[in-house]
């Protein structure tokens, strides 16, 4: 209906053809269509949210089992929210309640990758199959790098000393009525949104842009089969790129519609949201680069195998 | 009232020690707004989520920025 919407106002209205119709159409379809999705869907997270906050799920992982503690870790990590200014004060506050840093390094790859904003946009742009597979390899990762950096003995790489609690911490029941959960919801679905619309604007335009304009051949052989090194390559070139996660994907979208495989297009938006170099510098602070360097390095190859797997079967 | 912002210097954190500063020129008497950024200091206070506030001691919020009517409501607790 809503294509339909869009296509009696560029062609009738506007009476635009060929190219120019192609781009225009597609801007004004997929920047309402997933302005309206991202909107529908923090609010959901964000209102299941008002019933777990960081502090609960740190309660509730304390004395979990190794590999069921990182499983548990992984999944809390869709749900809450995350900010790389969060990351130091959540990694000690979880290794003072003696959570074992295997699961620790759980959440903290969970998290970021599993994002609202980015299920958000994947599903608005890719559809559900996508999304899920995107966060049941999200999931996947999390918790396998997790348990094997649990497995390295790496608490010696912790640069503060913290000390461990002593017995288990409450479980904080957290006390809100419908209406203020849902007022909560709602003022934080609309600071994200006044914060990221503009990305997405200019994301879906450049797609635009290349949806009418760019030829296929051009991406396909820069991204497509014929070229063995696009998954390493659109890895390294998501790390930098954290912030700008709402204008990236929708870009995504255009050229994997160009013959850009899709788990090339895949491995590239885990590593903008899982590899994020402003994390990685606040965490500095706290532990030694070489953990750094780990974390980053058992991220970012499980990512490429991904990749690799993706564009193998499909 | 002593009044304590914790975070470890995002932007969020700034704001609400923004408000809580005019909160308490709204309210006046006699208030101190400290901010706290050291993180093992952050931590004691059982916080993860920055910004957090404190007053005398005690955790009234924390992963939220507070308007400045809501802000105005804790202190009044």
């Amino acid at each position: 209906m809503w294509k339909e919407t869009v296509d009696y106002l560029t062609v009738d209205l506007l009476g635009l053809t060929g190219r120019v119709n192609d781009a225009v159409n597609f801007f004004i379809y997929d920047t309402i269509k997933i302005w309206f999705l991202l909107i529908t869907i923090i609010f959901v997270v964000s209102y299941l949210r008002t019933h777990f906050n960081t502090e609960y799920v740190r309660a509730y992982l304390q004395g979990k089992s190794l590999i069921f503690g990182n499983v548990l870790a992984a999944l809390f990590g869709i749900i809450t929210p995350f900010c790389s200014c969060s990351a130091v004060p959540l990694f000690l506050g979880f290794i003072q309640a003696r959570i074992p840093i295997g699961v620790t390094f759980s959440f903290l790859i969970s998290s970021p990758m599993n994002n609202e904003i980015a299920i958000a946009l994947l599903f608005g742009i890719f559809g559900w199959k996508v999304t899920v597979i995107y966060i049941g390899f999200g999931l996947l990762v999390a918790v396998v790098g997790g348990y094997i950096i649990g497995k390295m003995n790496m608490e010696k790489y912790i640069l503060l000393d913290v000390k461990p609690m002593d017995g288990e911490l409450e479980m904080i029941q957290i006390k809100m009525t419908f209406q203020q959960r849902a007022r909560e919801a709602w003022d934080y679905s609309k600071d994200i949104f006044t914060k990221i619309w503009i990305y997405v604007l200019i994301g879906v335009g450049i797609g635009a842009f290349i949806h009418g304009y760019i030829p296929a051949e051009f991406i396909a052989s820069w991204a497509g089969a014929g070229n063995p090194f696009a998954v390493p390559i659109a890895v390294l070139m998501g790390i930098p790129m954290y912030s700008n996660a709402a204008g990236v994907m929708p870009l995504v979208e255009v050229l994997t519609s160009k013959g850009m495989m899709l788990g090339t297009a895949l491995s590239f938006m885990m590593a903008v949201t899982a590899l994020s170099l402003p994390e990685a510098m606040i965490l500095k602070r706290i532990i030694h680069i070489r953990l750094i360097a780990i974390f980053f390095g058992i991220v970012g190859l499980g990512i490429i195998c991904i990749g690799y797997i993706f564009n193998f079967i499909f | 009232m002593k009044i304590e912002i914790l975070g470890t210097g995002c932007a969020k954190c700034k704001a609400l020690e923004e408000i809580a500063k005019q909160a308490m020129v709204q309210r006046g008497g006699f208030h101190t707004v400290e901010k706290v950024e050291d993180p093992i200091a952050i931590m004691e206070y059982g916080v993860m989520s920055t910004p957090g506030l404190v007053v005398d001691g005690a955790v009234k919020s924390s992963g939220k920025l507070l308007s400045l009517a809501e802000m105005l409501k804790i202190l009044d607790e």
